[in-house]
């Protein structure tokens, strides 16, 4: 008899397997939408009617106006058009962008970009605590200095899960007069998010829509320029794929339709990972326990290459991801971690999909010892 | 920040890969008694997060954190 193992991903996290339903929305809109929906024929006209209905299935969900939705080339892409367009659109008040420590990268450089070198108050980063979330009076305070044209918060840290106020922030920035740019990117399909967002962007791959297609919501109320020379759509040149919002937009709505569902229970399988990790000699298990994503948890292990760590699990059938950089050329561990003034090597990051059962879950925390015990004695640490 | 302690145990971790740099400085604490100060040097970015983060894993006590050509120089007070 032969025993396959099959193999387990728990590494869904920006990039998760695609929902059944999507699939199918996929092939439908292939037939249906594969013209150019700028086009005033039939099959153009048929293409358009998809891509309005993308927007509006979404709009839908995030209470927001048909018209206030796009999607764009990625959720990179809508981050960089988000901060740039806010940014351009409030020159007047001045160019300074205040962000948090723990947002994407593309935030962070584009937040550089925006702010430019024309003096203060320029980029200005709000620390976190050593849970990952943000200090809120002090982005509150930033929010409400002279010469701020945007502020960027993202709604949980894809990371280490944390869920930072966006609500607090959101109120004060509105009363400062500055638009709340909100990266829900880890979070839209897997947690509600709060109508505390001037700007909004999200990820598709994330919630087991396709990848190659992001989201951007922009509030009627808020000015934006967007960057680049004139194109039919500024906010993405040269049009986006019908069929891949389609898919994205039909994908949400299926995650949504069972998703307090789904946060309990995968809440419940995180719940069980932190506390057996937590009996592993030398962890840190990281994040917020309480106020977090409900699939996302993460933990460094001393003494322990990460990136060594994740190999010897992928040999042993498991997927993880990693925040540390100690074999990369990169050498610069994660920035998240790092801000947080936690462990940043023998990182390893959990994101549970929609698919992942307690089985799964029970299998990895059977060998995750074992593994982390072994690559320990590659590198002799015995009693540290 | 003060100079690296004139008679601080020295741990030169430079050129080696995290987590190199704190097993080699943790190895060398193991023999010392509490109050000892040890400065560990490396060249390895992530030391500047994983020595303070150790140091509070294991209830020691950083000193100086500093930064010369690339050469980063920690220094920790064992408990």
């Amino acid at each position: 008899m032969t025993l396959t193992t099959q193999r387990v991903h728990l590494d869904n996290g920006g990039r998760a397997p695609w929902h059944p339903l999507a699939r199918q929305a996929l092939v439908q809109a292939l037939d249906d939408g594969w013209a150019d929906p700028r086009r005033l024929h039939a099959e153009g006209r048929r293409a358009a009617r998809l891509l309005d209905g993308a927007r509006e299935a979404v709009a839908a969900v995030l209470g927001a106006r048909t018209d206030e939705v796009r999607f764009t080339p990625s959720h990179t892409a809508a981050l960089h058009a988000a901060v740039a367009a806010a940014a351009a659109g409030r020159r007047r008040a001045g160019s300074g962008v205040v962000v948090s420590a723990v947002e994407r990268a593309a935030v962070l450089h584009a937040a550089d970009a925006a702010a430019g070198s024309s003096g203060s108050p320029g980029r200005t980063v709000v620390p976190v605590d050593r849970l990952g979330r943000v200090d809120a009076s002090a982005m509150v305070e930033a929010v409400g200095r002279r010469g701020v044209a945007l502020a960027a918060l993202q709604h949980a840290n894809g990371e280490v899960g944390t869920m930072q106020p966006v609500e607090e922030v959101h109120a004060a920035a509105r009363a400062a007069g500055v638009p709340l740019l909100v990266d829900a990117g880890a979070s839209l399909g897997h947690v509600a998010v709060p109508d505390a967002w001037d700007l909004l962007a999200a990820d598709p791959a994330d919630w087991g829509g396709p990848a190659g297609v992001g989201l951007l919501a922009v509030r009627q109320r808020v000015r934006a320029v967007p960057p680049g020379p004139e194109d039919e759509d500024p906010w993405a040149p040269g049009g986006v794929s019908v069929p891949l919002a389609f898919a994205a937009a039909v994908a949400l709505e299926a995650v949504e339709a069972d998703r307090v569902t789904q946060e309990l229970r995968r809440r419940a399988l995180v719940d069980r990972v932190r506390a057996a990790v937590a009996a592993i000699p030398d962890v840190e298990v990281v994040g917020d326990p309480d106020a977090r994503l409900p699939h996302v948890v993460t933990f460094s292990f001393l003494y322990v290459d990460g990136e060594a760590l994740v190999t010897e699990l992928d040999r042993a059938g498991f997927a993880v991801g990693s925040g540390s950089a100690c074999t990369s050329s990169t050498l610069e561990p994660s920035h998240v971690l790092a801000a947080m003034g936690v462990l940043t090597h023998g990182n390893v990051r959990v994101a549970l999909d929609r698919s992942t059962t307690a089985d799964d879950v029970e299998r990895f925390l059977a060998v995750l010892p074992g593994a982390v015990a072994r690559v320990r004695e590659l590198l002799g640490v015995q009693g540290l | 920040m003060s100079r690296p302690e004139v008679d601080a145990e020295v741990v030169d971790a430079r050129g080696l890969r995290c987590p190199l740099p704190v097993i080699r400085l943790a190895a060398r604490a193991k023999g010392l008694g509490p109050g000892t100060l040890v400065t560990v040097l490396s060249t390895d970015p992530a030391v500047r997060y994983d020595v303070p983060a150790w140091a509070r894993m294991r209830g020691h006590e950083m000193v100086s954190d500093e930064e010369t050509d690339g050469t980063w120089s920690l220094t920790v007070r064992l408990r």
